[in-house]
C-alpha cells in the first residue's frame, strides 16, 4: 500500500501540471482578450484561483506522497 | 500561567447530556444565523443586481457578477486564517462571538445601502465590501462552532453531536428561502422589488442579537481552557499549522482527500440543483424554492443519522461513499431532472381559435402591454398542457418604423404535481449524498488536528474545499454548460453534427472530476482511525 501511495504521488503531480495547462493555457489565456464579462470572469477564476490551488496544492501533495510522507507504519 | 494540579490531569470529563444539548443549541443557533445571512444574499441576488448593479456599465456589471457569485466565497479561507488564529490564541468562545457580530452587522447594513440611482458607483462598492466581510465572518464561524462542540462531546458520540452543527448550513438555506417566500407573500410584487427585499436583511439583526445573548452565557471549551491553563496555547498558530511540514501535509490531505470532494458535492446538491431548475428548466421562482425546501426537509435528518453512524462504523467510508455515489449518479440524476422538468413531449391543451396548440387565443391572452408611441412592446401569454403544467412566456419586442424585433423572451414554468414531486425526489437524492459527506466531516476534521492549532488548521481546508472548490461550482458549471449549448447552436447553424448530446449536463464534469480525485485520495491516504481530540 505504501508503494502504491508513493507512486500515485507522481500521478498527482502530473495531474496538477495537466490541470495547470488546461486551466491556464487552454481556458484562461484565450478568454482574457474577450470583451465579454461572461468570458473574462471564468478566465479570472481559472487563472487566479483554481490554477494556483490545484497546481500548488495538488502538486505539493503529490510531492509529499512521493517523499513517503503519507506512509503508514 | 502556572499549571495547577487539576489542569495537569488527563482530559476534562465530557459535558453531561443535558449540558451538551444546551451547548449544541447555543452553537447551532449562531451558526444557522450566519448561514442564513450568507445565503440571503444569494437568494436575493437577482433583485440585488437590479438595485446596485445596473446594466449598461461594463465595469459595474463585472463588479456585480464578482460580488454576487464569487467574492463572498473566495474570501472565506482568509476568514479562516484570521479568526482561526484568534480562536487558537484567545479562545473559541470569544472568537465566534466576534464573527457573529461581524456577520450580523454586515448583513443588516447590506439592507440599508442606498441603490445605484441614489449614490451611484458607491452602492456596488459598499455592497461588495459588506459581502467580503460576510465571507470573512463565515470563514471564522464554522471552525469555531465545530471545534467548540467537538471539544465538549464524548469521544464515542462526537460524530452525532457535531452533526447538529452540520444541519445548520442546510437549515440556514431553508430559513432564508422561507423568509423570502413569507415576505413575498405579504407584499405585492412591486413593493417587494422596491423595498421589501431589504426586510430579510434587517431581520438578521434581531436574530443575531438573540444569538449573542445566548452565546454570552456559554463557557470556554474545556480542552482549550485546559491548554491555556497549562500554557500550551500556540503563540503562532499560522506558522505551526502551515509552516510545520508535519502538520501541513495533513492540511493538504484534509483538503484533497475530504473537503474538496465534500464541497463540490454539497454545492451541487443544494445550489447547482436550484440553479439548474431555475435557469435550464425555467421553473418559476416560487415553485423552485418550494421544491428545494421539500427536498431539504426530507433530507436534513440524515445529517444527524450519518453523524451517528460515523461513531459506529467510522467516518471515512461514509464520506467517501457519498462522494462515490455522487460521481456515479450525477449525470443520470440530472438527465432525469431534465426529463421531468422539460416541456418536451408534453401535450398542449388545444383551444378553439388558437394560433397554435396550447396557445390561448388573442382575446384571452394575459396582456399585450404596449400603447401607441411606445418603443418597446411586451407580450405575455400562457401555454397550458394537458397534465396541468403551465408556461408563462413574456416576449419583449423593440418597435421601430412600424417593425418589431424580438429583444428577449423569458419563460416561467409551473409544473404539474407529478413532475414536481419527481424533481423533489431527485433533489432529495442529491442532498442525501450531501448528508453523507457533510454529516461526519466536522468530527473528522477536529480529530485530524491537535487542540493548540485545531481552529486554524481545520478551518483553512474546510473553507478552501467549500468556499472555493464548492462555492465556485455553480459559476464554473454554468459556464461549461453555456459553452456547450453555444457550441451546439453554432454547429446547428453550420449544419454540422452537434458536438454535445446533452449540453446541459456538461457543467457536471467539474464536480464529478473533483469528487473522483477526492475519493481516490481519501480512500488511499486517509486512515480514519484517529478519534482523539485531547492531543
Amino acid at each position: 500500500m505504501n508503494s502504491l501511495k508513493r507512486y500515485l504521488g507522481l500521478v498527482w503531480m502530473a495531474l496538477a501540471a495537466l490541470a495547470g495547462w488546461y486551466l491556464l493555457i487552454s481556458q484562461a489565456l484565450p478568454k482574457f482578450s474577450s470583451p465579454l464579462p461572461e468570458d473574462r470572469i471564468p478566465a479570472l477564476i481559472y487563472a487566479f484561483i483554481l490554477t494556483p490551488l490545484i497546481v500548488g496544492g495538488l502538486g505539493l501533495f503529490g510531492w509529499y506522497a512521493w517523499k513517503r510522507e503519507y506512509d503508514t507504519e | 500561567m502556572i499549571p495547577t494540579p487539576a489542569t495537569q490531569s488527563a482530559a476534562p470529563a465530557p459535558a453531561s447530556r443535558g449540558k451538551l444539548a444546551g451547548i449544541i443549541a447555543a452553537s447551532s443557533v449562531g451558526t444557522l444565523i450566519e448561514w442564513y445571512d450568507f445565503y440571503i444574499f444569494g437568494s436575493l441576488a437577482q433583485v440585488i443586481s437590479t438595485k446596485f448593479f445596473p446594466s449598461g456599465n461594463a465595469t459595474v456589471a463585472l463588479l456585480s457578477t464578482l460580488a454576487t457569485f464569487a467574492a463572498g466565497f473566495v474570501v472565506r479561507p482568509f476568514g479562516a486564517l484570521v479568526f482561526g488564529r484568534l480562536g487558537d490564541m484567545v479562545g473559541r468562545k470569544h472568537t465566534f462571538l466576534l464573527t457573529l457580530v461581524l456577520m450580523g452587522l454586515s448583513t443588516f447594513l447590506i439592507g440599508c445601502v442606498p441603490g445605484y440611482e441614489t449614490i451611484g458607483v458607491a452602492a456596488p462598492i459598499l455592497v461588495l465590501v459588506l459581502r467580503l466581510l460576510q465571507g470573512l465572518a463565515l470563514g471564522g464561524e464554522y471552525g469555531g462552532a465545530a471545534t467548540y462542540v467537538a471539544e465538549h462531546a464524548p469521544a464515542h458520540r462526537r460524530g452525532f453531536w457535531t452533526s447538529w452543527i452540520q444541519t445548520t448550513a442546510t437549515a440556514g438555506l431553508f430559513v432564508s428561502l422561507g423568509v423570502i417566500v413569507t415576505v413575498k407573500s405579504l407584499l405585492d410584487a412591486d413593493a417587494f422589488n422596491e423595498w421589501g427585499w431589504r426586510i430579510p436583511f434587517w431581520i438578521s439583526i434581531l436574530m443575531v442579537a438573540l444569538s449573542i445573548v445566548i452565546r454570552m452565557r456559554m463557557h470556554e471549551s474545556p480542552l482549550f481552557a485546559k491548554a491555556k491553563a497549562e500554557g500550551k496555547v500556540s503563540v503562532n498558530p499560522l506558522k505551526e499549522s502551515f509552516g510545520n511540514r508535519y502538520n501541513f501535509k495533513f492540511v493538504l490531505l484534509a483538503l484533497f482527500g475530504a473537503t474538496m470532494g465534500q464541497g463540490v458535492v454539497w454545492y451541487t446538491g443544494q445550489f447547482y440543483a436550484l440553479s439548474f431548475i431555475q435557469t435550464t428548466l425555467s421553473i418559476e421562482v416560487g415553485q423552485a424554492s418550494r421544491l428545494i425546501m421539500w427536498a431539504l426537509v426530507f433530507a436534513t435528518p440524515f445529517f444527524v443519522f450519518f453523524g451517528w453512524l460515523s461513531d459506529r462504523i467510522g467516518r471515512k467510508w461514509i464520506m467517501l461513499a457519498g462522494m462515490g455515489l455522487a460521481v456515479l449518479c450525477y449525470r443520470p440524476i440530472y438527465s432525469a431532472m431534465y426529463s421531468a422538468g422539460s416541456l418536451d413531449g408534453r401535450v398542449q391543451v388545444d383551444y378553439p381559435g388558437a394560433a397554435a396548440p396550447g396557445v390561448l387565443p388573442a382575446a384571452v391572452m394575459e396582456a399585450d402591454r404596449s400603447s401607441p408611441g411606445d418603443s418597446l412592446r411586451t407580450v405575455r401569454f400562457t401555454r397550458r398542457y394537458v397534465d396541468g403544467t403551465q408556461a408563462a412566456i413574456t416576449t419583449v419586442y423593440a418597435l421601430r418604423n412600424g417593425q418589431q424585433k424580438e429583444l428577449h423572451a423569458t419563460k416561467a414554468v409551473i409544473l404539474d404535481e407529478g413532475s414536481f414531486w419527481k424533481l423533489v425526489g431527485l433533489v432529495f437524492l442529491q442532498v442525501l449524498f450531501v448528508t453523507m459527506v457533510y454529516g461526519p466531516i466536522a468530527a473528522f476534521l477536529v480529530e485530524l488536528f491537535p487542540t493548540r492549532i485545531r481552529y486554524t488548521s481545520m478551518s483553512l481546508p474546510y473553507h478552501i474545499g467549500n468556499g472555493i472548490f464548492g462555492g465556485l461550482m455553480p459559476t464554473v458549471a454554468l459556464f461549461l454548460s453555456t459553452k456547450a449549448v453555444a457550441a451546439n447552436e453554432a454547429a446547428q447553424k453550420a449544419g454540422t453534427a452537434l458536438p454535445y448530446e446533452q449540453p446541459y449536463l456538461e457543467g457536471l464534469w467539474y464536480p464529478i472530476l473533483l469528487a473522483a480525485v477526492s475519493f481516490v485520495v481519501g480512500a488511499l491516504y486517509l486512515s480514519g482511525k484517529d478519534r482523539r481530540v485531547d492531543d
